[in-house]
Parts: C-alpha cells; sequence; structure tokens
C-alpha cells in the first residue's frame, strides 16, 4: 500500500475510474450474453401466461404482436398505461386480454389479467402480481385456491351488474374466509374492464397493432 | 493451505462464527425470503457466488485499495457483480429470478459481504479469501435454506416444494404433509421467531457441549 507514488486523490480518481471501467466492462459482458436469453424467457412467460384465460378460444398468430397501449385517462382500473392483447382468429377478433391494476386491495394494488371474449363474457382471469396477506388473500392466485376461475363465462349481464359483488355484500361470488377486501377490489376491478370493454369494443379491436419488441 | 486448515476454516463459517446465526448480518434478505426452502438456497447460493467473487476480487485488487476510497471500491465491486448475478439468475432460472425479486439487486446492502471485504479479503491472499467466501458463503446460505425448511414445514405443512424453480422440469408440489399450516411462520413475525429458535438452539447445542467437554464445572454450577 505504501508504494513509491505520494499519496494524492488524482491517483484515488485514477484507481477508482479504473475498477470502475473494470467492472463495466463485467457488466457489459455479462449483459450482451444474457441479453437474448432473458428476452426470450420474457417472450415465453407473457404467451405462458397468456395462455390460461384463453380458455376454450382458437387463435391464431403471435399473441404479443398485436398488443395495444390504452394511456391515462381511461377508464380502466388503475391509472397506468393498460397493455390490451389482441386475439384474432382469421382475422376476426375472438378475444382482447387486458393488463389492469385493481387499487384498493389490502396491501396495495393487484395486477390481473382479464381476458374478454368476443360476446363481452370473461375468458378467463388470472392475478399477476399481489402483496396480499399469504395464507389469506393469497387465494386469489390460480394455483392457490380455484376462487378466482368464478368469473369463467361471466359477463355483465349474467348474472346482472347489480349483483357483481361477493355474497357478503348481497352479490354472486363467493367470498374468501378471512378476507373481503381482497376479492372485492379484484370483483370491482374486473367489473370495470368488462364495462370498458363493453363500450369501447369497437375502438379496442380497430386501433392499428404496434409492433413491440417485447 | 492444508486440509485441517480448510476444514477448520469451513467449521468457523458455518458454525462457530456464522454470518447469520452468530454475527447477525444480513438480516434483511434473511428475514424476507425465507419462507420457502428453495428461496431461502435460492438467495443463498446467488449470496455465496457475490460473497465468493467480491471476495476473491478485492482481494486481488487489495494492493491498490487507499483507505480513503475502500468503501467505493467495495460498492463498485459488490454491485458490479449482484448486476451480473441478477442477470444470470434472469437467465438461467427465471422463475426462481421472479420469486425472489428485489431480494437478489438487494444482496448489494447484505451488510455480511462488505464485512468479509473490509475485514478479511483486502488483508489476505486470493487463495484465503476465496476460501472466506465459500466458507462464509456457504454458513449464510445453509442458514437460509435451513429456516426456509422450517418456516415453509410450519407454515404450509410441506417439504421442498417447486423444486423445479431451481433444477427445471414440471412445477413439483414436494412432500406435502399436512394441508395448510400455522400461518404465522410465513408471516413476517414468524421469520424472526424462527431466527431466534435457531440461535437459541445452536447456543443450547454449544453449551451441552461445553458442559460435556468440562464434566466438573458443570457439576460446580448446580
Amino acid at each position: 500500500m505504501q508504494a513509491e507514488t505520494t499519496p494524492s486523490s488524482w491517483t484515488s480518481g485514477l484507481i477508482l475510474a479504473g475498477l470502475a471501467a473494470v467492472c463495466t466492462a463485467l457488466v457489459a459482458v455479462t449483459h450482451s450474453s444474457t441479453a437474448p436469453r432473458i428476452a426470450a424467457n420474457e417472450q415465453a412467460y407473457l404467451e405462458q401466461s397468456l395462455q390460461p384465460v384463453l380458455q376454450g378460444i382458437e387463435y391464431d398468430g403471435n399473441l404479443s404482436e398485436s398488443t395495444i397501449t390504452i394511456t391515462p385517462p381511461h377508464e380502466l382500473p388503475g391509472d397506468e398505461d393498460v397493455p390490451v392483447y389482441r386475439v384474432y382468429a382469421d382475422g376476426t377478433p375472438v378475444a382482447a386480454l387486458f393488463v389492469v391494476r385493481a387499487m384498493d386491495g389490502f396491501s396495495g394494488p393487484i395486477r390481473l389479467l382479464v381476458g374478454i371474449d368476443a360476446r363481452g363474457a370473461i375468458s378467463g382471469v388470472r392475478v399477476l402480481e399481489h402483496r396480499e396477506t399469504p395464507g389469506l388473500g393469497d387465494l386469489i392466485e390460480a394455483d392457490k385456491s380455484d376462487w378466482i376461475q368464478q368469473f369463467n363465462g361471466k359477463s355483465l349481464t349474467s348474472p346482472a351488474v347489480s349483483v357483481w359483488a361477493i355474497k357478503r355484500d348481497g352479490g354472486e361470488f363467493d367470498q374468501l374466509t378471512g378476507a373481503s377486501i381482497t376479492p372485492r377490489s379484484v370483483i370491482k376491478a374486473i367489473k370495470e374492464t368488462l364495462a370498458y370493454f363493453e363500450e369501447n369494443r369497437d375502438d379496442v379491436f380497430a386501433v392499428e397493432p404496434r409492433s413491440e419488441a417485447q | 493451505m492444508n486440509n485441517n486448515g480448510i476444514l477448520s476454516k469451513l467449521r468457523t463459517g458455518i458454525w462457530e462464527d456464522n454470518p447469520g446465526l452468530v454475527q447477525l448480518l444480513g438480516l434483511c434478505p434473511l428475514l424476507a425470503v425465507t419462507t420457502t426452502f428453495v428461496n431461502g438456497l435460492g438467495l443463498g447460493i446467488a449470496t455465496l457466488l457475490v460473497l465468493t467473487c467480491s471476495n476473491v476480487l478485492v482481494s486481488a485488487t487489495r494492493r491498490l485499495i487507499r483507505a480513503e476510497i475502500r468503501i467505493p471500491m467495495y460498492v463498485l465491486i459488490i454491485s458490479s457483480l449482484v448486476t451480473c448475478i441478477e442477470m444470470i439468475f434472469l437467465a438461467w432460472f427465471p422463475s426462481l429470478g421472479r420469486s425472489l425479486g428485489i431480494f437478489i439487486p438487494l444482496i448489494v446492502t447484505n451488510c455480511a459481504i462488505v464485512a468479509r471485504a473490509e475485514v478479511f479479503a483486502s488483508r489476505n491472499t486470493i487463495s484465503a479469501s476465496f476460501l472466506d467466501g465459500i466458507a462464509m458463503g456457504s454458513g449464510f446460505a445453509l442458514l437460509l435454506a435451513a429456516i426456509g425448511a422450517f418456516r415453509e414445514l410450519i407454515g404450509q405443512g410441506s417439504i421442498m416444494s417447486r423444486l423445479d424453480m431451481l433444477f427445471g422440469g414440471e412445477p413439483m408440489s414436494g412432500l406435502v404433509l399436512v394441508d395448510g399450516g400455522f400461518l404465522l411462520a410465513i408471516l413476517p413475525p414468524g421469520a424472526f421467531i424462527s431466527l431466534g429458535l435457531f440461535v437459541a438452539a445452536k447456543n443450547a447445542i454449544d453449551r451441552r457441549r461445553h458442559q460435556t467437554n468440562r464434566p466438573i464445572s458443570s457439576n460446580t454450577l448446580r
């Protein structure tokens, strides 16, 4: 350490700069060798996570290619950009998948993937991300209980809009033992998404597909 | 270094001076991710890799280290390594990477790593620092995996579920002993309670060993 150079802030700076360059190179090399794999993983994960909300729907093509983004202000749940994956079969729209955020979860927003078929009925709902209590609120995950399955095939006309609520609130849907805020928030978000789709169905399918990098 | 030295070094890292159990360093990841065995093991392995590489790099550059810039140097080395490890996880273990989420980048803040850089790697040879990283890292990884297994067993009634996140293959539910469990174990308070039990168990074992080694002193105590 007590080298021949006089200790000065210049040498220290040079050492730090050299080290920074080496470290940056290390990160850059790792990045360039892992980036294609990471992108492929994300793509596969997207396709795989869209699959469950397309039950029984025949479609063609790459799902991520017909993606549009609805930017705020909009009437969808959450106040952020909403990606919409539009699903076609032989050029006819068969379904639209919305990624919305239920803002009033028990601990923060719940990200939902809501699939709606061309008739306006739910083709499937999945929870993408949440911070609900393990063992109580997390039963909204498809892996942990079949609660989320009860929405399949439901639309704003069956059941009627007025009973789009948990049974405790006089509605039609099952609640979760020990958690009522979580299901309430999920149901509200699904209902709002259905309502938006009902209003804007033509617009959703009319917007030119935007080719996305990811 | 001879075999005996290596063994005693490993013993120190895994038992006598375990970073989590004895030094109580790096508690943030330790308490946050150990909800299942596979999460604990995954983050444990990531920490082990970062700690070993950072020890080697810090030791390799120890002649350049000046007292006034040593902390920025450690931070630079550790954060670059963590960034690389995160990318490697996302590329090869994507579901585990997603499950650990923010806690992989947060390895940067694990003070066990800076502590080893400061206390050991900056003063010792590359091979000694490498061994120190392996020993301390294994101690931390084993503790994370053990607490994860314990909390998973109590909280979910299962053993080693979702091992596929680490080793690939179909999602596996592991060995399910009972359906559902004692929820508290997976919640944050359960993390503190579990760690407390582990520390207490270690102290109890050490004391018993101490007593059997010197039976007379234990008799005089009574």
